[in-house]
């Protein structure tokens, strides 16, 4: 448990993805079996338990800690689990003993000293107390008698050695896991304080993560996924297929990675397949491209997704809804699962769709992130599958067919579905890339009527062009519609993380409007990328230069109508908010150009902002 | 109830009572300028220029320069020296741990604090009644100073820079080994910790050695003098290096001790890739590590730790505590809760470098 609360410390310090990796790859290479694979699970949210409250939590450490210094500490540090994982003190049922008997934490003679010297010298009272603690502490004494055993025999070895010393073993991850499967609610708090007892202040913190089942420290699934397969040099989508096949502790996965064991067959009816993307196209790429040889479609701005319907065993059908990245995502989307009632695998674009019409990403964004999927929600934003491929039909593998051919078979399957939830992506007619530019720049007067708001741009995918894992050369193009684009005044400016930590990288922007003091700047948003590394050190170079206050880690840039940096930004969509100061938010901002040449008086205003916003939804 | 000087009666006044009637507070008194001893002419780590300092460490929150006499141990002297050049005070004397010094009508005796080197607690005592003035002060073993001594007193100020339960520092060796295995693991990027010059950085760099890490270290130019001056007296340190000059790719792998202030300044631009780590006891809690972008944060800390102060207080004897700079409340309620009189000293000046530390006087401690 303790290398794992390492692991967790580690990762929710560390900013860049591949060191990330690197950090758990060699995890996952250091630490045998059974432990590495809870771990895994605990890192791809494989793991469920029934969590432990932080009201349990809360009652534990105010039994055991004078309520003004927990009320202190709590304070200073903001997060229950760690002020509980620093405050506890071991063994303690009464805080007045707990903090006068504390184990010194380090040898220390002046301390050793300090305790006969305080028995020696302390009244009455307190040398009871002090004698109470100098005697070997027993940090589970009282609590052996009428114990549940619900660890079975590796409970009981620890209950026997913490007998005999201070210190008892901590639990490995492993048993931390198995026991919580079986534990009672009743037994819960005893068994937690038992292991709080025996692990260090880390693994404390990570131990009450992991029972509130509140982790947060920025791992996705796929990134554990990922360094597993680090270690034995696999294609991490080959975990990815395999996954809904495997359980913890993925004894078997880790066999196959050392070479140890033979691949592990994934029997799952609804299994996902690596998805294919497409380049990002340039001016230039058109010249060596005939139109011919092309197939066009509109590009919508929803998640990509992968729906697979298969059947189990027993001949029920099963439905799965993955992300692009294979995360299984069924639970939010349970009003798909009827209509994926033919077993084949489409890749699409989830949308919302009202009367028929597709809304934008902003109305689908309320869909994403939920924790719990209420009718109402489902109601008020019906979700939509719109096909865009599809890559197996009941038994058949069509991915190494052309894609004319697919789309054949999609258009059938579509048709044989007959779900007013799934329909098909149209395609654009098109013979020059002239008329296909025009399309692009109007999609409404080019068959995409009145959903093009939803439209991203157009995807150009070759005919013959079969479906392939990862992002295949010259195979599918994306071409999107041009960002909307303002200029805006630069007006803070706070330092980056990891490699750009001594950088000042991350930009809030602001445009003019019309206050209470006359024209002001009010920030619009905030952007941290967009420029060349060149582009970096100038705007770094500007803001030490140019700073006319500092709160803590942000500086104040000087941003007068005169005086200023004006900064290009591009941001692919805006929407209402209440919660910024300007009204708006903007979607995927970042720094498209630096304008140098432009005074800040010469910014763009809210109000374009606002007009923009109201062309939005007017449409 | 802050500052009220009246209040502190009860052990004291009993036991000392009948041999005399003095107060502690007739002995010591917080004034503007620093701690005040009256009845014999001088002032504890004064802030602000005057006649007689005596002083219990170097860290420059404490030793300040333009007092007319200074006593202090001979490591301080020369970390003053060093610091301030030949002319900080007008005069100064050297004492030893250990040694008494009559005062006016008091008695002066230097004890180790443990601290940093030189650092020292001031035993004052007039009549029979002993105030300890500890300054700061650890518990913890250090390689670089000699070992912090329980002073029996009737009145002991305690600092409270890590005065809430939170604050457990833990094993440093163990801390330095997450540093090495950091090392071992991204063996192509330069690792950076922050460190205060005076003190932790070349307790960080034995705590290395001890864990039998020989490679070089690296030194930012701030911290060259003071780490000279630890191994002028004695305390061994291995191969150092200055990073000046060194070319970026020949810092791979290697560990380079920076004030912390440099950790995250342009000066890191020479490193390939570096990871950032900051031995400090404040980074015992995520949120404050987090906010400095530190990226390994190491528990190591050259104070005490909640354990270590109540502790420390317990052993001392003292049915009268004095807390300053830091969390003073929780302290003063542990030391009540235990039927000790306590009150916070409202000393200004002290404690507060962590955030307002500049490298050209980083040396300032936590």
């Amino acid at each position: 448990m303790n290398r794992f609360a390492e692991l967790l410390d580690r990762l929710a310090y560390e900013p860049g993805r591949n060191n990330k990796l690197r950090l758990i790859t060699a995890y996952f290479r250091d630490t045998p079996d059974p432990d590495r694979g809870y771990a895994l699970a605990a890192l791809t949210g494989a793991l469920s338990f029934k969590h432990a409250k932080p009201g349990l939590i809360r009652d534990m450490i105010m039994d055991r800690t004078d309520p003004v210094l927990f009320g202190l500490s709590y304070d200073y540090v903001g997060d229950l689990s760690e002020t509980v994982a620093l405050m506890w003190s071991k063994g303690g049922g009464d805080y007045c003993e707990s903090l006068l008997g504390h184990p010194s934490p380090q040898p220390s003679t002046a301390r050793g000293e300090g305790a006969q010297l305080s028995a020696a010298l302390s009244s009455p009272d307190k040398s009871k107390a002090t004698g109470k603690t100098l005697s070997v502490p027993s940090p589970l004494g009282g609590e052996s008698q009428g114990e549940g055993h619900p660890a079975g025999s590796a409970s009981d070895d620890r209950l026997r050695t913490s007998n005999l010393h201070n210190n008892p073993p901590p639990p490995t991850l492993s048993e931390v896991v198995t026991t919580l499967r079986t534990l009672g609610k009743t037994d819960l708090p005893k068994q937690l304080a038992r292991w709080l007892d025996e692990l260090d202040e880390t693994g404390r913190w990570a131990l009450l993560k992991l029972v509130t089942g509140a982790m947060r420290i920025g791992i996705s699934a796929r990134l554990a996924k990922t360094a597993a397969a680090a270690l034995g040099n696999k294609d991490p989508h080959e975990i990815e297929l395999m996954w809904p096949g495997l359980a913890p502790p993925y004894l078997e996965l880790f066999a196959w990675l050392e070479g140890r064991g033979d691949k592990p067959v994934n029997r799952d009816p609804a299994p996902f397949r690596p998805v294919m993307l497409a380049h990002a196209i340039e001016d230039a790429d058109f010249a060596t491209l005939d139109p011919a040889d092309f197939i066009a479609e509109w590009k919508w701005d929803g998640i990509r997704v992968q729906a697979v319907a298969g059947r189990d065993e027993r001949g029920h059908m099963q439905a799965r809804l993955y992300s692009r990245t294979g995360e299984d995502i069924t639970k939010s989307f349970p009003d798909l699962v009827p209509s994926l009632h033919l077993p084949g695998a489409i890749d699409g674009e989830l949308l919302v769709l009202r009367e028929g019409r597709v809304q934008t990403f902003n109305v689908l964004q309320q869909r994403l992130n939920r924790k719990v999927v209420s009718p109402k929600l489902m109601k008020d934003f019906p979700i939509h599958l719109r096909a865009y491929d599809l890559l197996g039909d009941d038994e058949n593998d069509l991915r190494e067919l052309p894609f004319v051919e697919r789309r054949a078979h999609l258009e059938a399957f579509v048709k044989k579905l007959r779900d007013p939830r799934i329909d098909l992506s149209p395609t654009i007619a098109f013979d020059s890339w002239d008329v296909l530019m025009a399309a692009r720049a109007n999609p409404a007067n080019a068959g995409a009527g009145e959903d093009a708001d939803a439209v991203e741009g157009v995807m150009l995918k070759r005919r013959d062009a079969p479906y392939l894992p990862g992002r295949p050369k010259g195979q599918w193009w994306k071409w999107k519609r041009d960002p909307h684009i303002i200029d805006a005044v630069l007006m803070y400016a706070q330092r980056g993380h990891g490699k750009r930590s001594s950088y000042y990288s991350d930009y809030t922007f602001g445009v003019w409007t019309s206050g209470e003091d006359g024209e002001q700047l009010v920030p619009v948003g905030k952007a941290y990328f967009g420029f060349t590394d060149e582009e970096l050190l100038q705007i770094d170079r500007f803001v030490r230069r140019n700073t006319t206050e500092k709160f803590g880690p942000v500086r104040h840039v000087v941003h007068e109508p005169d005086q200023g940096l004006v900064l290009e930004v591009a941001f692919e969509g805006l929407a209402r908010s209440p919660r910024h100061k300007s009204g708006v938010a903007m979607r995927f901002p970042r720094i498209s150009r630096l304008r140098w040449d432009k005074p800040p008086r010469e910014a763009d205003r809210l109000e374009t902002l606002e007009r923009m916003l109201k062309d939005v939804t007017a449409n | 109830m802050r500052g009220s000087s009246l209040r502190m009666t009860g052990k004291i006044r009993r036991k000392a009572s009948y041999i005399s009637w003095m107060r502690p507070q007739d002995i010591l008194i917080p004034l503007p300028a620093g701690l005040c001893c009256k009845p014999g002419g001088f002032h504890i780590d004064p802030v602000r220029p005057v006649e007689r300092a005596v002083i219990t460490h170097g860290h420059s929150d404490h030793a300040r320069p333009g007092h007319g006499a200074v006593l202090a141990t001979q490591e301080t002297l020369d970390m003053m020296r060093l610091r301030y050049g030949d002319n900080f005070a007008r005069t100064t004397q050297a004492i030893r741990y250990g040694e008494e010094i009559q005062l006016g009508d008091v008695t002066i005796k230097f004890h180790p604090a443990g601290h940093v080197l030189g650092s020292a607690q001031i035993a004052v005592s007039c009549k029979d009644l002993c105030i300890v003035a500890s300054g700061d002060y650890k518990d913890a073993i250090d390689p670089t100073c000699t070992p912090f001594e329980v002073v029996p007193c009737d009145v002991f100020i305690t600092e409270a820079t890590f005065g809430l339960p939170v604050f457990r520092h833990g094993n440093a060796a163990d801390e330095v080994k997450k540093l090495l295995a950091s090392v071992a693991l991204f063996p192509e990027r330069a690792h950076l910790v922050g460190a205060y010059s005076l003190g932790k950085a070349q307790r960080v760099i034995a705590l290395l050695r001890e864990q039998g890490y020989d490679a070089p270290v690296y030194l930012h130019g701030a911290m060259e003098a003071i780490t000279r001056y630890y191994e002028s007296r004695g305390v061994a340190l291995g191969e150092l290096r200055l990073v000046r000059g060194m070319k970026k790719a020949d810092l791979a792998g290697t560990i380079t001790l920076a004030p912390p202030q440099a950790t995250s300044d342009i000066w890191t631009r020479r490193f390939p890739d570096p990871v950032t780590a900051f031995a400090s006891g404040w980074m015992r809690v995520r949120a404050r590590a987090r906010q400095r972008g530190v990226e390994l944060p190491l528990v190591i800390s050259d104070h005490a730790d909640w354990d270590g102060l109540t502790a420390t207080i317990e052993a001392t004897g003292a049915g009268e505590v004095w807390v300053t700079h830091g969390q003073e409340d929780a302290l003063v309620h542990w030391c009540k809760a235990r039927g000790l009189a306590a009150r916070p000293l409202d000393l200004v000046g002290y404690g507060d470098e962590e955030e307002h530390e500049v490298i050209a006087a980083d040396e300032a401690e936590a």
